[in-house]
């Protein structure tokens, strides 16, 4: 990738009015990847994903391509460019792209299309969804059994329903620990800004700390970096969302709920290049390894024996079947 | 032709061609360097922009719808601007005015979209217009100004927006909060569509009808400001309160009709995003696109004949921003915003830059003709 080969594709591009076809050279494995907004690097939800196709590049040495989008027309928009193009399997990160998705699978039936968070009945989709309400109702349970003050909080982004799903769980959780438990929630905001908005993360969870808290649990894009920090400031314990977030403050961070974004995307591409890439909807769940609470060096301080065996015996029971968690979604509205 | 600079005036041409044509191309170069600096070829850079928006039929269609809406939010604040009102809630008021058309939309069930038109254009100007025209009577009779009151305004459109989908309006038994799509009859005709019809092939893009009802409101707020009595009470408070008092109008009540017109046009946004492109209620549709609207009447001078071709270039910088991130990857979404951003500043803030130069180069002109001569 050097300046001269760079520039000489530019100046291709602009003698063939924009259309460098891919196609005039050999034809390689292309996958493709269209995050939300909030961009690749929000150390939370689309940074899972991004995670996942730099592993992916890392162990196959297949570059890929990307695009952010940056408002509702562009997501239609280069997912068809994508197509336009013969990738041969494009990943949507977000539920907000499922209409897209659905909109282009439809005009490239050849096109293989992964949509993360979203669902799609198209044969040439895949859909994967986690389910949130298990992982958060454990980090509640670990929320539970860490405070003291038996008052725990959450901080969430925009007031959407997946937001609600995570706010569903955790109380679940917290209150199967301690039934008179008391669980603060707040949302940062009602515009996207609310996903990138640290400062507001740190004004809710102080407030909530006024108020008794001792463990809050974010689940909010980068605002929640401001929680986590607010917390660590304070004295009190946070919990991180989607990515592992525990070494951003070692020893203040609780625990993570960790979505395997990263693995979700990691496999479409992957499956993809085998040819073992199948359409239809997948539910990723703890028994799935698709959600989780992270363990690591970063927290082992925090997280006693008795602690973690409470947390793996809840888990098992979900995992068989034999203790639900109800799920926001399905319930409309938190009813357990 | 006689060049005027003696007497401190350009010609039409300098100003209405020259001068914005020089600023954009300071701009451009300006963005050039910033490229340079991130070790990418500038001149490549810079020609998938202008391919990207210009050089391909899906790429002048989403130039356009973008220039739709810009036009829109631009003549709504341009109109108040007459007024000497600065509406910073062009994009609450979009925002508002496309829950009116949506609301149309679900209400109207298998309606014909020529039928519908009227009737989501009058919900969208009046949705929209109320979400001006409140700030316009705190203005008015309560003092509160309105720079701050539209601001508020568009906090107070969005936190509405997510409740009433959030709990009302989405459809069941789905993650985002979205309402169900709109009967297809109601959809506006496409570019495509339209000139498809006409036995012209075009490219797909979500370039619609509402393009031309851009132009016309164009057309309607150029006759409304320069050639109506009450166009003509908006200017004279625009251009002095008390002197229009003096004879004999009533600012007040200027202030409450300018915003509510401003809101309107500004909420006609809502045409072209909901029964144009995305077919059902969602959130963030406007995307911006209100406040963009303020350097668009800025850099178009408040006049519809400056609007257009300013919203096309705004227009042009969004889809050529985003064709220029999908083929450079290591120019993120961020550097595109600074392109952008440097166009507004020499555009818009500066645009008086190049003035005493070209003054000074015409006055030069003036007087060595008449020696000539």
């Amino acid at each position: 990738m050097t300046l001269s080969r760079r520039a000489a594709v530019a100046a291709l591009s602009l003698l063939t009015a924009g259309f460098l076809s891919a196609s005039a050279q050999a034809k390689d494995f292309e996958p493709a990847i269209v995050f939300d907004m909030g961009g690749r690097f929000d150390k939370s939800f689309n940074e899972g994903a991004n995670n996942g196709a730099e592993r992916f590049k890392k162990e196959t040495g297949t570059n890929y391509r990307f695009f952010e989008v940056q408002n509702e027309a562009q997501r239609e928009q280069f997912l068809r460019r994508l197509a336009e193009r013969g990738a041969d399997v494009v990943v949507a990160v977000g539920f907000s792209m499922a209409p897209s998705v659905e909109k282009v699978a439809k005009e490239f039936p050849k096109t293989r299309f992964t949509v993360i968070d979203g669902v799609v009945n198209l044969p040439n989709v895949q859909s994967v969804t986690f389910a949130e309400h298990e992982g958060s109702y454990l980090v509640g349970m670990l929320a539970a059994l860490a405070s003291k003050t038996g008052t725990v909080s959450f901080v969430g982004g925009m007031d959407i329903p997946l937001i609600r799903r995570f706010a569903c769980g955790y109380e679940q959780g917290v209150k199967a620990v301690k039934a008179d438990g008391k669980v603060i929630v707040n949302m940062a905001g009602t515009t996207p800004a609310a996903w990138s908005d640290p400062t507001r993360g740190t004004e809710l969870a102080k407030s909530q700390f006024d108020r008794g808290s001792d463990v809050v649990f974010a689940a909010a894009g980068q605002t929640g970096l401001g929680v986590l920090q607010a917390a660590a400031d304070a004295g009190k314990l946070g919990i991180g969302v989607d990515s592992n977030q525990n070494h951003l403050f070692p020893g203040k961070v609780l625990t993570s709920m960790v979505k395997r974004v990263d693995v979700a995307a990691y496999e479409a591409f992957k499956t993809a290049k085998d040819g073992t890439w199948q359409g239809g909807a997948r539910t990723l769940g703890l028994k799935e390894d698709g959600v989780d609470w992270a363990r690591d060096e970063h927290n082992a301080k925090l997280v006693t024996p008795e602690m973690k065996a409470k947390l793996d015996a809840a888990a098992a029971e979900i995992k068989a079947g034999t203790r639900k968690v109800a799920n926001y979604s399905d319930t409309e509205g938190c009813k357990y | 032709m006689t060049a005027r600079g003696a007497d401190g005036r350009l010609p039409w041409w300098a100003t209405a061609i020259l001068m914005p044509v020089l600023n954009v191309a300071v701009a451009l170069a300006l963005s050039a360097l910033v490229i340079l600096l991130i070790g990418e070829d500038p001149v490549g850079a810079l020609g998938t922009m202008v391919v990207g928006a210009f050089g391909s039929g899906t790429g002048i269609g989403y130039t356009l719808y973008y220039a739709t809406s810009l036009i829109f939010t631009g003549l709504a604040v341009a109109i108040a601007f007459h007024g000497g009102l600065f509406n910073i809630g062009a994009e609450g008021q979009a925002y508002i005015g496309g829950l009116g058309v949506g609301l149309a939309c679900l209400a109207l069930g298998g309606w014909p979209w020529w039928l519908a038109l009227p009737v989501t254009v009058l919900a969208a100007m009046a949705f929209g217009g109320f979400w001006g025209l409140v700030p316009g009577w705190l203005q008015a009779y309560r003092g509160s100004h309105v720079v701050i009151t539209t601001i508020m305004f568009n906090f107070i459109a969005s936190a509405l927006m997510v409740y009433l989908l959030v709990n009302w309006l989405i459809r069941p038994g789905q993650m985002s909060p979205e309402s169900r799509e709109i009967d297809p009859s109601l959809f506006l005709p496409k570019a495509d569509e339209m000139l498809g019809a006409l036995g012209l092939e075009v490219a797909n893009s979500p370039l619609n009808l509402s393009f031309l009802l851009a132009l016309l409101a164009c057309v309607a707020v150029w006759l409304y400001v320069w050639h109506t009595r009450p166009g003509f009470a908006l200017r004279t408070v625009g251009a002095n309160e008390d002197a229009a008092r003096y004879a004999g109008i009533d600012p007040k009540h200027v202030i409450i009709i300018t915003m509510a017109l401003s809101g309107g046009l500004a909420g006609l946004l809502g045409v072209n995003e909901i029964q144009g492109v995305q077919h059902r209620l969602l959130l963030n549709f406007p995307a911006g696109l209100g406040f963009t609207g303020i350097a668009v009447a800025l850099m178009g001078r408040g006049h519809p004949a400056g609007i257009v071709p300013a919203a096309i270039l705004f227009g042009a910088l969004y889809q050529g921003g985003a064709e220029l991130a999908f083929e450079y990857q290591t120019i993120s979404p961020e550097l595109v915003i600074v392109i952008q951003g440097v166009v507004i500043l020499f555009a818009g803030a500066l645009e008086h830059l190049f003035r005493p130069a070209l003054l000074a180069l015409f006055a030069r002109r003036g007087k060595t003709k008449p020696v000539e001569a």
